[in-house]
């Protein structure tokens, strides 16, 4: 069953004279319970990709197929509820509200969920931190904790809503490696329990964390592969932990031809 | 959102920044607090005066004598003494609506006692006169009809006479010397206190209206007369009844102008009346000028919050936040703000209001309608200048707004 959905999607920037060309036919499926990467240079379109999956921002042209909806003409406001609904997001930069506790961040979405479908958010919100091994920090508030501990809190927010898939935009970027390994075991965690993950991300060590990497370059999809040799976070955290370097650029292999 | 969390969030967005927050409703604080307190003061101030005015009787008529017009130029009231002695008595024979009817000549005198002089107010009136102002004597007794017809030099004071003239001593038998008569104090009148304008009443002499006329004035006219209508829905046609006695007794043709004038205390109740109306127009007026400018205050205050928070409403549209609950968000913040601001300032108004109350020694009136009008009218200037930085913030692009530094 797909997840995601992507026929021949074109976004095109127009400001004043210019056309910026963000991205040209792009076709991607990603299969539920993948755990995947995209990768590219800044100005591939990565950015405006990850945008469009997570309905932030409409198509150009083309067709997106979210979860068995069909979300590429829907209206703002119907986005803002797939939103709510179906997408988890993870940033770079955590984007948490700052001076509120870890508690209320995580419930922020379930409160503006419409159907109302879960009774009681705040145990829910409880729920997920626990998940995520902040039980014990429900009150903290943001610049009360570590770089990785909200990024764990983010990836609560993330998992609350019990979403289709959880868009993760370098989730790392601003963390240490050590702290990066410990995301990434969480995000493998997960996956293992059958969330779908999409990741942007630029670095390669971080990628081969996970199934698939998507390799992208001025609005296009110039590579789809698979991970051969796919490291284990858990694993190579305990290795750092004991003094051993973490594993080296992935292996892979292509799956797709990709000549356009 | 559901409401409930809407408040809160707003709430926790005022509480945060206490110290703006705060100096943002100061000017809704200080405009509902100055008017709840100008409003209150002056609502005091003029049931005290309509209550003065009503212990004098409010059943009480006052006649005057006319203007003057000679060759055309017009006097003032009085300028002409049209009333006499005999006017006072047709009134207590014939009209059947009055039941108090006195004379009154007012006169300023130079009052000697034993070694110590005051200079005071002397009117001669009839024995009616208590009657008709709701007046008694604490001590000693009135005079009767028998010394006003006898022209006795009797004399009743008032409080403040005594303690001026004769300290804390009991005046009762004293002589006192008014001009060059000389008058037995035979009472002392119950104090009075101040009048609507601020005279002192009791510092005053009766005197049998006789005695003043013939004793200490010309001995043809007097000055006004008293008088009370049977109850206060008749004080109408009592005037004018009045009006045919006396047209009759001046014998004026018909078509003449009346040559005196009627006047009752509901007249002046109503003028009080009109003169606090004014007033409370003019607090509206201030009033509305500070709720305009607390509110501007308020809209800018929240352009600057809805500029600074640009990445929380990105966020809140990633997690799934429509236009509209980032617009509610704002708008019940702004709201909340300057209804805070209305309830400190309403509850700083009457504060302030009875303190000064207290210190001016006037009776405070809040009116409950107007103040809960005041709360009402802050939150709608919430709502109104609320609205376009609301909607500034429920336009905002979600993707511009994540990347927002």
């Amino acid at each position: 069953m797909e997840t995601i959905v992507l026929r021949n999607v074109s976004k095109i920037y127009q400001t004043g004279e210019n056309r910026v060309m963000a991205l040209s036919g792009v076709d991607l499926t990603v299969s539920k319970g993948e755990i995947l990467s995209v990768m590219g240079a800044s100005g591939s379109g990565k950015s405006t990709m990850l945008n469009i999956l997570g309905c932030l921002d409409a198509v150009t042209s083309g067709e997106y197929v979210l979860d068995g909806h069909r979300v590429s003409d829907l209206a703002p406001n119907e986005l803002a509820d797939i939103r709510n609904r179906k997408i988890g997001f993870v940033f770079q930069g955590f984007n948490l509200l700052p001076r509120t506790s870890a508690l209320e961040n995580v419930e922020l979405p379930l409160l503006y969920d419409r159907s109302h479908r879960i009774k009681d958010p705040r145990k829910e919100a409880a729920a997920a931190l626990e998940r995520v091994d902040l039980g014990s920090r429900l009150d903290h508030i943001p610049s009360q904790l570590s770089g990785g501990q909200q990024q764990r809190v983010a990836i609560a927010r993330a998992l609350v809503t019990r979403p289709a898939i959880i868009l993760a935009d370098e989730p790392t970027g601003n963390l240490d490696s050590r702290t990066s390994l410990e995301i990434m075991g969480l995000f493998q965690d997960l996956n293992r329990e059958g969330v779908t993950i999409l990741m942007v991300t630029h670095e390669p060590d971080i990628a081969s964390f996970t199934e698939r990497i998507i390799e992208m370059r001025d609005g296009m999809v110039i590579g789809d592969h698979r991970v051969l040799d796919r490291g284990d976070a858990a694993r190579d955290l305990a290795r750092v932990s004991s003094g051993s370097p973490p594993g080296s650029f992935p292996e892979t292999v292509e799956t797709e031809a990709h000549t356009r | 959102m559901k409401t409930l969390n809407l408040f809160r969030a707003a709430l926790t967005a005022i509480v945060r920044n206490k110290m703006r927050s705060f100096l943002t409703m100061l000017g809704i604080i200080i405009g509902v607090a100055s008017v709840v307190a100008l409003v209150s003061l002056g609502a005091g101030a003029q049931s005290d005066i309509e209550s003065q005015i009503n212990s004098m009787g409010t059943n009480m008529v006052i006649i005057m004598p006319g203007s003057s017009d000679f060759g055309g130029i017009r006097g003032g009231r009085g300028t002409v003494k049209t009333l006499k002695l005999k006017d006072v008595d047709y009134l207590r024979e014939e009209a059947s609506n009055l039941t108090h009817v006195s004379a009154m000549i007012r006169l300023q005198e130079q009052v000697v006692a034993g070694n110590t002089n005051w200079n005071t107010s002397v009117s001669g009136v009839d024995p009616e006169y208590l009657s008709i102002r709701n007046w008694e004597v604490s001590a000693g007794r009135g005079f009767d009809r028998r010394e006003v017809a006898a022209r006795a030099k009797v004399a009743v004071l008032g409080q403040t006479v005594v303690e001026e003239l004769f300290g804390n001593a009991d005046p009762q038998g004293s002589r006192i010397r008014i001009r060059t008569v000389p008058f037995t104090v035979i009472g002392v009148l119950s104090s009075k206190g101040q009048n609507a304008m601020g005279q002192d009443e009791d510092d005053l002499i009766l005197v049998p209206s006789t005695t003043a006329l013939y004793r200490l004035s010309d001995g043809e006219s007097i000055d006004a007369i008293m008088a009370s209508s049977v109850s206060e829905e008749a004080i109408a046609e009592a005037e004018d009844e009045i009006g045919e006695i006396l047209r009759v007794s001046h014998r004026l043709a018909d078509g003449e102008d009346d040559d005196f004038s009627i006047r009752n205390q509901s007249e002046l109740v109503s003028m009080a009346t009109s003169v606090t109306g004014t007033l409370t127009i003019l607090l509206a007026a201030v009033a509305g000028v500070s709720l305009l400018v607390g509110g501007i205050g308020i809209m800018n205050i929240m352009l600057v919050s809805v500029t600074e928070r640009t990445r929380e409403i990105g966020i809140r549209m990633a997690l799934g936040a429509r236009g509209i609950d980032i617009l509610f968000q704002f708008l019940v913040e702004a709201t909340v703000l300057s209804l805070l601001g209305g309830i400190l300032g309403l509850l700083g108004g009457l504060g302030g209001a009875y303190l000064l109350g207290s210190a001016m020694d006037t009776s405070v009136l809040p009116n409950i309608f107007f103040m809960v009008a005041a709360v009402f009218f802050t939150s709608l200037v919430g709502i109104f200048f609320g609205f376009y930085p609301a909607r500034k913030a429920a336009n905002l692009n979600p993707i511009e707004a994540l990347r927002y530094e």
